[in-house]
């Protein structure tokens, strides 16, 4: 047995050594350069700043283009927690009743959930037919667009969720008088927390990391989220890679809460939604 | 519970549709409607549109019918045969390398290691981190003469290639950072499988004196199917539509070299080239469709036969 | 039961609350909507591109200027991203009717990609609009005439920036064939310094060997341009064959800097001024990168054309001044007030404003206009080539054909992944793209 112990201790450390190379060093370069002076973060390198400055940095960034960052942060937070509490409720609802209720259209809804798992957005005509409607560029459009391209993961972990709740409590909910509206909101919902913190955490991340959704369907001056005041910032900071890096670290705090919080929800959720398929 | 109709001559009609029609009643079509209007309006129809408007000249202003003009210049121009080759090359290339390390990473996670939890919440974190972010930080890191990678080589005596700014690595540096960061989800998913094997298994297994080697190939292997289906699954649809990375470290770059399907589809776009620009789009779907539906009926099938 | 309720009422509430929030976009919350007035009070928008921080100098003081002068209007500077994204965004805001009433863009064909007659205000009987220079006005007319902006700032060139120190410290002359630039640029580089500064890290700098060459190829075939948009002259044929091939042979010669694959247009500006890098092909707007970063250097850089191949064919390629346009959804009130400012831009108060906010990088497209006494000494020399008649407009001024791929294009023949030829030949094709798109016959 000690021979497996000392196993265990020799590859475990050499993994530690391994990941914290490959994993931790890259986060580590990000904190120190967004602590350190423009000059002293020029250099690219793993030395200690000399003064660590990072609220200086951080205030910086915020107060740059007029605080361009802080209507950024607006933005993705209207953004995310619209999208996520629409999409939870809406997916929720279909998800539920494509597990209930059999019916020839099944087949069909199922292929469309697919569908929009794989198929990639015809970006040009989705614009198009968002200016028809006169919601293109305007807030309300970009989340109806995230709820949209988000229902399909949703739909599928709540359906393969909803199918672990016994009929039973349905249908003793249904002989107690209740209507589909009650059955739903006040029995199914409440049990379907668990796979509601996942689909939310990982859905507000996913929104909240949203670039290419956004520069597409959401551009315009005071529309900017997050992810393009980032990009955007590279070309305006030439050479202060400190501002740079504080921003990503900025952008990095969000999903790093959720995280801590969340992290075990994350992965049962995940795993029972993954490996069930 | 079945509730698949039986066929039986007589008696139990009325009784059964009256209860389906009461179970209906309790799940009705119209908790459809939200999702079923969303997706149509802002995901079928535009689908459906991009097949006609692929086939036009288009400025936004107006519209022109051409014909599939603009897919004979999407295939002539080598650029663009180029961004195809690419999309194949990343694809599979990140989704193969998923695929192994995290089958590997979730074996070593799952065995007896000192540190498994940290480990196993370091290699998740970068999932979770903005793409936009990691693009930036890695083409800092991989700078040619300033850049960490290759001053930490340097001192090893090695002189560090131009990660992202030779034509020869550009693709593949990209295809690296993207595995970096979607290791965790993979080796997430392959913990889940490996976890839910039942030890009643291994356990004869070991009763036969089963090597190391043999549990893995007859034993873990085959049951993990689930796990690397969807692994295999995900991942190659996230990596032929890649797009956030490829444009964050190489706008495509250095010239043409590093672009792929969906990066040609913008930068013809931003030159106002809608038609042409859809017509990418219509290729990209094609191309994502023809490799991942067939690929996943051949799944399904073999979870069928288990 | 109630406890359940309440859980699920959490997100009905929160969906609500977002929804409200979301009704309102941020925009609105942070002030800048443009109610039109009461009391004759007109407010207007300009509309500014930038690529940074810090560079609408010259449009705040104008219009800090033009509200002392016209109190009744009040002018909002919005500003968006510069380069293709921002073409991109000038088109879909005309396309959609969003448009500020005065907005900034370039001239030439890129102005002919906005659809002027479509979109735009016809400015030819304004005042100003019969003292602009004649290659100005070719830059913002139409084939059925009409002038639809006013110039602001100046023109520039693109030739070869040199650092003239290091040139009198080496001994050499400037060059007026390509093979005297040869010639010392392998001096330079037995000397030990970078003969020519390559910044691929921009890809935009890397057309210059094939843009700049433009006037050499004009002063060859003065009718080149108007055959290039009927598609009857190529890029794979000489004369205009000579700059890729050109720029295919620097390459191969081993004159670019050791980080050239990497190195950023800040880093060129950095290089030319410390005398590392000797020449640098690139446009004269440069100089207003030097004169802010390295103010001392600025005399020490001059300026001459890309040399043709014969001596009597080299010309200095001249980059027409940006244009301040009037979309046609300015009427009224705005469309008077639009068409005030646009006129003060180029009175002789808003002149010396130009003068005194930005750096001059060449001639004044309107005579009103007039270049400060202490210009830096690569506006003399640009002069020079002026006053001698041997300026001519570049390529996109004089034709409204231009391709999206020609950075990326020319990144790859200065990096040797791709031959002059071959570079010569993706383009051609690349520009078909673009010239079907607008429509132009012959393609």
């Amino acid at each position: 047995m000690r021979r497996a112990h000392v196993k265990a201790w020799v590859v475990g450390l050499i993994a530690l050594a391994v990941s914290v190379i490959v994993f931790i060093v890259p986060f580590w370069f990000i904190l120190l350069t967004a602590s350190k002076s423009a000059s002293e973060a020029a250099d690219l390198s793993l030395a200690l700043p000399t003064q660590w400055q990072l609220f200086r940095n951080v205030v910086a960034v915020l107060g740059t283009g007029q605080g361009m960052v802080i209507r950024a942060f607006i933005n993705s937070t209207t953004l995310t927690i619209c999208s996520v509490a629409l999409m939870v409720v809406i997916a929720a609802a279909a998800g539920y009743v494509l597990q209930r209720r059999q019916s020839r259209w099944n087949l069909l809804i199922n292929f469309m959930v697919l569908a929009g798992l794989i198929v990639p957005p015809a970006v040009v005509p989705t614009i198009w037919v968002m200016q028809s409607i006169g919601i293109f560029k305007t807030m309300i459009g970009m989340i109806m667009i995230e709820v949209t391209f988000g229902l399909s993961f949703c739909i599928l972990l709540f359906r393969a969720f909803v199918g672990t709740i016994p009929r039973e409590l349905d249908e003793a909910a249904i002989v107690d008088g209740a209507g589909p509206l009650r059955l739903f909101f006040v029995v199914i919902l409440p049990l379907l927390r668990p796979v509601m913190i996942t689909v939310v955490v990982v859905q507000a991340v996913a929104v909240f990391n949203d670039f290419t959704g956004p520069l597409y369907f959401l551009p315009g001056f005071g529309n900017e989220t997050v992810q393009l005041t980032l990009y955007n910032f590279q070309s305006q900071t030439l050479n202060q890679w400190n501002l740079l890096f504080s921003d990503i670290l900025l952008i990095t705090i969000p999903p790093l809460v959720m995280y801590i919080f969340f992290n075990r929800q994350i992965v049962a959720g995940m795993i029972s939604g993954a490996v069930k398929g | 519970m079945s509730s698949a109709p039986t066929v039986v001559a007589g008696a139990p009609v009325v009784n059964r549709r009256r209860r389906r029609w009461s179970r209906d009643r309790a799940y009705p079509t119209w908790f459809y409607l939200p999702a079923a209007l969303l997706f149509v309006v802002l995901f079928a129809v535009p689908t459906f549109a991009s097949f006609y408007f692929s086939l036009t000249r288009w400025t936004l202003f107006n519209t022109e019918f051409i014909g599939l003009d603009n897919f004979v210049m999407f295939f002539q121009e080598p650029n663009l045969v180029k961004g195809f080759t690419n999309t194949f090359i990343y694809g599979f290339l990140t989704s193969a390398s998923k695929v192994v390390i995290g089958l590997l990473l979730g074996l070593l996670l799952t065995g007896r290691v000192v540190g498994r939890g940290f480990l196993r919440a370091v290699i998740f974190f970068p999932v979770l981190v903005s793409t936009i972010g990691v693009g930036l930080t890695f083409k800092v890191l991989m700078d040619p003469f300033h850049g960490l990678i290759n001053g930490s080589l340097a001192v090893l005596g090695i002189t560090g290639p131009g990660w992202l700014t030779d034509p020869k690595y550009a693709l593949l540096s990209v295809a690296a950072v993207d595995v970096w960061k979607g290791l965790g989800i993979a080796t997430l998913i392959y913990i889940a499988g490996i976890v839910s094997i039942p030890q009643e298994y291994f356990e004869a297994a070991r009763v036969d004196g089963a090597s190391w080697w043999q549990n893995f190939w007859h034993i873990t292997l085959p049951l993990v199917r689930p796990a690397t289906t969807t692994v295999i699954l995900l991942s190659l649809i996230g990596g032929l539509r890649s797009f956030d990375l490829i444009w964050a470290m190489t706008n495509g770059g250095p010239g043409f070299t590093s672009d792929v399907i969906a990066s040609v589809i913008y930068k013809q776009y931003q030159a106002g080239f809608y038609g042409l620009s859809t017509a990418g789009n219509v290729v990209l779907f094609v191309v994502v469709a023809l490799i991942i539906i067939p690929l996943n009926y051949f799944f399904l099938r073999r979870e069928v036969d288990r | 039961m109630k406890r359940r309720f309440v859980c699920a009422a959490l997100p009905t509430v929160a969906l609500a609350a977002g929804l409200g929030m979301a009704g309102c976009s941020v925009g609105e919350v942070t002030g800048g909507s443009d109610g039109g007035g009461s009391k004759g009070q007109v407010t207007i928008r300009l509309l500014v591109p930038v690529s940074g921080e810090g560079q609408t100098g010259v449009e705040e003081e104008m219009i800090a200027a033009f509200t002392k002068i016209h109190p009744n209007v009040k002018i909002n500077l919005e500003t968006q991203p510069g380069g293709t994204d921002g073409d991109n965004l000038t088109k879909t805001k005309l396309a959609t009717g969003e448009m500020p009433e005065v907005f900034l863009y370039n001239t030439g064909s890129l102005l002919q990609a906005l659809n002027p007659e479509q979109n735009l205000v016809d400015l030819s009987s304004e005042d100003w609009a019969g003292k602009i220079t004649d290659s100005f006005k070719a830059t913002v007319t139409t084939t059925k005439g009409g002038v639809y902006g006013a110039p602001i700032g100046t023109t520039s060139a693109g030739g070869v920036l040199y650092n003239k120190k290091v040139y009198a410290d080496l001994g050499l002359k400037v060059p007026t064939t390509w093979d005297e630039y040869r010639a010392n640029n392998e001096k330079i580089k037995a000397a030990g310094k970078t003969a020519i500064i390559q910044t691929f890290g921009s890809d935009w700098t890397a057309q210059l060997f094939v843009l700049a060459d433009f006037g050499n190829v004009m002063a060859q075939d003065p009718d080149w341009a108007a055959q290039y948009t009927l598609n009857k002259r190529k890029y794979a044929e000489q004369p205009g064959l000579q700059g890729w091939l050109n720029q295919e042979q620097t390459a191969k010669d081993g004159f670019y800097n050791k980080d050239a694959a990497s190195a950023v247009y800040d880093d060129g500006l950095k290089m030319l001024a410390s005398g590392d890098g000797v020449t640098w092909p690139m446009l004269s707007s440069a100089v207003a990168g030097i004169a802010q970063n390295y103010p001392d250097a600025v005399n020490d850089i001059g300026m001459f054309p890309l040399p043709a191949q014969k001596a009597e064919n080299t010309r200095m390629t001249m980059w027409m001044s940006n244009a301040f346009y009037i979309p046609k959804t300015a009427t009224g009130d705005k469309l008077e007030a639009a068409k005030q400012f646009v006129a003060f831009a180029n009175s002789e108060q808003g002149c010396q404003i130009q003068n005194e906010k930005s750096t001059a990088t060449g001639p004044y497209s309107i005579s009103t206009c007039q270049l400060p006494a202490d210009a830096a000494p690569v506006l003399k020399d640009i002069q020079t080539w002026q006053d001698d008649g041997k300026a001519i407009p570049a390529c996109e001024f004089l034709s409204p054909v231009k391709g999206p791929g020609m950075p990326n294009i020319t990144v790859e023949v200065g990096r040797g992944i791709k031959t002059g030829m071959q570079g010569a030949q993706l383009y051609d094709q690349d520009v078909k793209k673009q010239a079907q798109q607008l429509g132009l016959p012959g393609w």
